[in-house]
């Protein structure tokens, strides 16, 4: 019983992790239409841009390292993001296929320079006092307090999200240009700098993913093919462009692996692609993607 | 009639390389040529034949046919006798080479029949996200593929009494298996079956009201990509003498996607003129920027083919060729 429970929270806290990543994910596709291929790479430079800042300021032993670091994570990625889409993207807009490919040179390049820039060390992230060691969990016992952690802040991502969706002023100009870019354009609305915003937002929170995860497991290159292919799967499986859809998705996608790595360790990797080949059979658009 | 001449001209160019080497370059320099740049080139350009064909006659883009050429690579590995570590073993490259094209159309037919009802963006993801699911199983399975230090010492067959390490024999191997497989797309996209899929590409529903399975020639243009894709597997494994995940991996993935967007996704020979281009950077790229830098290089010059010219070096020798011919006929 005990086991058990400790396989579905470690899915549960994987499951938070995926979702935060994969929420730019889908944020920029559900709103853009764009598959942003770079989206692992974004993590990795948060990650590492974000230890760059975090390093001297630990060893300087300021207590406020770990926020500086995840703060100057989450600034770098949107600025990435913010340019990508300004620069690149937004003078083709509606050629999805070429966006993508757009997106694959980027990543690309990203990954290289990040290699070049900041060497491929393994590196990882100490969490604050404030959310390390451990806490009592019924039925688990003790259980990293980071983790749990972990899905607090993938909660508030998810609250936050919809929120901001539904009950804004610029979420409303977000749904808007998704149903009709021009006449969006005809209300006095600027709709590329809309567009810009929805990237780097995306961007964002794949930088918030990229410290946090960075803080529970260690950051390294190939660490961006993985969360690209996160992304996919969980957005595949819960659907396109969906909050919610994403949430479900990467909590099936996260259980998924953390039990099939309990049950049948070396084979669980198949479990997550016959999660997706079966919702691909039954739902293409995904478990609450719309039709 | 111009145009039948040259077509004739680079075949036998492509012939005659091996001799025509030695007169400009040093011996050793010429044999490095022939099998590292030329062999290199014409067998990635294989597989990125099968990405290309599913893009040009189907409109397809699928991440998923380096995945699909390692299916071949792993199953040749696994099979033949004298690979290292042995995990099955017993079988002559007469054998396991057969064995690997056929799991390599069945990966292909697999991919077809999973991404079967997807179309243009979400296709490129789920071919990818197969893609890496395969990679990462391979990676991290010890019992059949060796886990991350994959299976070597696969060094191919004797062909007619020659080793196959020889630089021309595998030139001239690779050669005669690229000729063969673009002539049979060129004669393929010319048969009923290559015309369905071509109405497909152009409108899926007027070919489904004409009383043709979309869906069942979707899958079987997958299974021919897969085959072609094989074909590049098996002699990529035996230039390596054996394979690894990192063969198959994102890089390796979007290595393939690269060279056809580079040749261009509107015509075949975009698939070997693209891999060509690349393999020529990927040995140069120490003189041109920094050895260890060729990811930036080669990212920037995909990054402007697909901002500048969308159909590739095809496009641009194409426009070329229509500026040229406008300046004739204005003289």
């Amino acid at each position: 019983m005990g086991l058990a429970a400790i396989v579905v929270l470690n899915g549960l806290t994987l499951a938070a992790l995926y979702f935060i990543v994969a929420s730019g994910f889908s944020l920029i596709f559900g709103l853009m239409r764009v598959v942003n291929m770079a989206h692992g790479s974004l993590y990795l430079v948060a990650g590492y841009v974000g230890y760059r800042v975090f390093e001297p300021l630990y060893d300087a032993d300021v207590w406020w390292a770990w926020y500086a670091g995840l703060a100057a994570g989450i600034a770098f990625a949107a600025v990435i993001g913010a340019l990508l889409q300004a620069l690149l993207l937004s003078w083709m807009q509606g050629q999805e296929l070429r966006q993508a490919l757009v997106t694959i040179g980027v990543s690309i390049i990203v990954a290289d320079q990040v290699l070049a820039v900041f060497g491929g060390t393994p590196r990882q992230f100490f969490a604050p006092d404030a959310i390390f060691g451990s806490t009592q969990v019924p039925l688990v016992g003790g259980y990293p307090t980071f983790r749990l952690v972990q899905i607090a802040v993938a909660l508030g991502v998810g609250i936050g999200l919809w929120l901001l969706l539904n009950r804004t002023r610029l979420g409303m100009m977000i749904r808007a240009g998704v149903d009709d870019r021009e006449m969006l354009g005809a209300c006095g609305v600027n709709v590329p700098v809309v567009g810009v915003a929805v990237f780097a937002l995306g961007a964002a929170l794949c930088g918030l993913g990229g410290v946090i995860g960075s803080t529970a497991q260690p950051l390294a290159l190939g660490q961006d093919g993985r969360f690209l292919l996160i992304s996919l799967v969980v957005v595949i499986v819960g659907g396109m462009g969906s909050v919610t859809g994403t949430a479900v998705g990467a909590v099936l996608v996260g259980l998924a692996e953390q039990i099939g790595q309990a049950l049948f360790p070396t084979y669980s990797v198949i479990l997550t692609f016959v999660i997706m080949a079966t919702v691909l059979a039954l739902r293409p658009q995904g478990i609450l993607g719309r039709g | 009639m111009a145009e039948r001449a040259a077509r004739w001209l680079i075949v036998a160019a492509l012939l005659a390389l091996p001799w025509l080497l030695p007169m400009i370059l040093p011996p050793h320099q010429a044999q490095f040529w022939t099998a590292n740049v030329f062999g290199r080139a014409i067998v990635f350009g294989i597989i990125a034949l099968s990405l290309t064909f599913l893009a040009t006659y189907g409109g397809f883009i699928s991440l998923a046919q380096m995945m699909i050429a390692g299916t071949a690579g792993y199953t040749v590995a696994i099979f033949v006798d004298g690979a290292v570590p042995a995990i099955v073993g017993g079988l002559s490259y007469a054998a396991a080479v057969p064995l690997g094209l056929a799991a390599a159309t069945l990966m292909g037919l697999l991919v077809g029949a999973i991404a079967v009802r997807t179309r243009d963006i979400y296709l490129l993801m789920i071919t990818l996200a197969l893609a890496m699911g395969v990679f990462r199983f391979v990676e991290t399975n010890i019992a059949w593929f060796n886990g991350y230090e994959g299976i070597r010492n696969v060094v191919g067959p004797r062909l007619f009494g020659y080793d196959f390490r020889n630089a021309y024999v595998f030139y001239y191997a690779a050669l005669a298996v690229a000729g063969l497989l673009y002539g049979g797309v060129l004669y393929l996209v010319r048969t009923p079956f290559g015309l369905v899929l071509q109405g497909i590409r152009d409108n899926a529903r007027r070919v489904a009201a004409l009383g043709y399975s979309v869906a069942l020639h979707r899958i079987l243009a997958f299974g021919v990509a897969g085959f072609i894709a094989g074909a590049g597997g098996v002699l990529a494994t035996i230039y390596n003498i054996g394979i690894s995940p990192g063969s198959i991996g994102l890089g390796a993935t979007v290595n393939i996607l690269i060279m056809s967007v580079i040749g261009g996704l509107g015509h075949p020979i975009g698939a070997f003129i693209g891999a060509l281009i690349f393999v020529v950077f990927d040995t140069f790229a120490a003189d041109l920027y920094d050895r260890d830098r060729f990811n930036t290089l080669i990212g920037l010059v995909f990054l402007a083919i697909v901002l500048v010219s969308p159909d590739g070096m095809v496009g641009v020798g194409a426009r070329l060729r229509r500026l040229l011919g406008v300046r004739h006929a204005a003289a």
